[in-house]
């Protein structure tokens, strides 16, 4: 192992009711490196990222974070989730909470922070995102996308060593999507390590230091984003690429 | 005149209607709550990983749901003393018993299904971020299930008020019973049952309306169908 490395995965598998859906993958991700997962619908890509911290069990391999295996039954596996957080597609801010309390929750919870300190914590991680006027707002009063800045202010509140990201951008309209990558932008520029499957390869492109093409449960292909686009190895790899790129929308209106 | 003699009635055994009413209130609030910690304990036990705790509670919500409820009573009463005398109950200890068993069963199901109603994704996040399951479900998801919870439970609450009548049948002195005592004694069917069925009606009505009133409150702001 690197000094560098943060997580790695060795020949994850993983089946549902008898279809294999990871056939053994291998990564590993180095301290600030952003690695981008992409590849086509049902090719694994979720299952992969819910399989790093155990949310779905693996049927073998292991998860090694920060050198250290997360599998056995004596590992406090709630504490490593705190230090890896995931933010979800469909956003999944806890419903009945204002935007505020959804980040001091896991704050109190799991950290153990007293009230006051929380919320100072809460109120810094909103203004990183913008929100800070959207304290008090519940989820059901926010739109798509500020809903989702929100849920990357509770992950980035619990000063993770690790944030996944599972499509953010997928349920939402194209100009609520552009505030969203803003956001994982800065995030990327200041240094947080991220794990990113998407859509979006355009941010693919400017953000990760690798992108990673996974194809039914193997990862096909991994590399530097200019090289994998540019020139792909793996015909896979280029098939599913020009599909893509083809009806990719042009760059944001300025 | 009918009318005058029916309120008269009335008047005169105020003091018996009233107390009558208050064990049906006591029947009623005492059933309520037994029904509500066992059906915490069944819609747990339902959903419980321990699949033998699960399938008891299911056996026992089939059951209790599957027979009359006028028979559980009977049961109770006439039946578990013969068992054992130490289940030797008196009848207002058996009607609460029996009426608690029994909502029991069907706030279970109430609970399970709010529970089951908030969306997967909150659990998810919930431990994603490094919650423990019990911390997942006191804070995230229990809050939202009681609310979703509300107006089934209020429809049982209903119920069960209006289920207390069965339990003249054991010799409860409530409000059934005094009403069909005093109907045999002066033969005045109507005022006497009108009455009984009056004072039934605001129990159910104040209840009804002090859940909807508790729905309003803790409902949450842009969550659920809103106004
Ligand atoms: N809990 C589950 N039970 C059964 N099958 C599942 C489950 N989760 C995922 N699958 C299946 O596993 C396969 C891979 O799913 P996964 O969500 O990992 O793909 P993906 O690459 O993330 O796709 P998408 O781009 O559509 O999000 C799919 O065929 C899916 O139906
Ligand atoms: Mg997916």
């Amino acid at each position: 192992m690197s000094q560098d490395e943060i997580i790695r995965a060795v020949n994850i598998h993983k089946s549902f009711k008898g279809h294999e859906v990871l056939k053994g993958i291998d990564l590993s991700i180095s301290r600030q490196e952003v690695v981008c997962i992409i590849g086509p619908s049902g090719s694994g890509k979720s299952t992969f990222l819910r399989c790093l911290n155990r949310i779905t069990e693996p049927d073998k391999g292991e998860v090694l974070f920060e050198g250290k295996s997360i599998m056995g039954p004596d590992v406090d596996i709630d504490e490593v989730r705190s230090h890896m957080v995931m933010v979800f597609q469909s956003y999944n801010l806890f419903l009945h909470l204002t935007a505020k309390k959804n980040i001091m929750l896991a704050l109190e919870q799991v950290r153990g922070m007293g009230q006051e300190e929380a919320e100072a914590r809460a109120l810094d991680a909103l203004s990183k995102v913008g929100l800070e006027a959207k304290a008090d707002a519940y989820p059901g009063q926010l739109s798509g996308g500020q809903q989702q800045r929100v849920a990357i202010a509770r992950a980035i509140a619990m000063e993770p060593k690790l944030v996944m990201f599972d499509e953010p951008t997928s349920a939402l309209d194209p100009e609520l999507t552009y505030e969203v990558l803003d956001v994982m932008k800065k995030l990327a520029y200041g240094g947080m390590t991220m794990v990113v499957v998407t859509h979006e390869m355009g941010f693919a492109k400017d953000v990760a230091d690798r992108v990673v093409f996974m194809d039914h449960g193997v990862i096909v292909e991994e590399g530097d984003p200019d090289k994998i686009f540019t020139d792909p190895q793996n015909e896979r790899t280029r098939q599913f690429l020009k599909r893509v790129l083809k009806d990719e929308p042009g760059p944001p209106p300025a | 005149m009918a009318m005058a003699d029916g309120w008269q009635i009335i008047q005169d055994n105020l003091d018996a209607f009233l107390a009558a009413a208050g064990v049906t209130v006591e029947v009623a609030v005492f059933g309520l709550a037994l029904g509500f910690a066992g059906g915490v304990l069944l819609a747990l036990s339902r959903l419980s990983s321990f699949k033998p705790l699960s399938w008891i509670a299911t056996i026992y919500i089939e059951i209790i749901r599957g027979t009359p409820l006028l028979i559980q009573i009977f049961f109770i009463y006439f039946g578990f003393g013969a068992i054992s005398p130490l289940l030797n109950f008196d009848a207002l200890t058996a009607g609460i018993l029996a009426l608690g068993l029994n909502s029991a069963a069907y706030q279970a199901e109430i609970i399970r299904g709010g529970i089951e109603s908030v969306p997967k994704g909150q659990m998810e996040a919930a431990r994603s971020i490094g919650m423990t399951r019990m911390q997942a479900m006191r804070h995230v998801i229990l809050p939202q299930s009681f609310r979703l919870m509300i107006p089934a439970m209020t429809n049982e609450m209903v119920t069960l008020i209006k289920d207390t009548s069965l339990v003249s049948t054991i010799t409860v002195v409530e409000l059934t019973f005094v009403g069909k005592q005093l109907t045999s004694r002066y033969l005045e069917a109507v005022p006497i049952l009108g009455f009984v069925a009056l004072i039934y009606f605001v129990m159910t009505f104040a209840t009804s309306r002090a859940m909807r009133y508790l729905e309003h409150k803790y409902r949450i702001p842009g969550y659920g169908e809103d106004e």
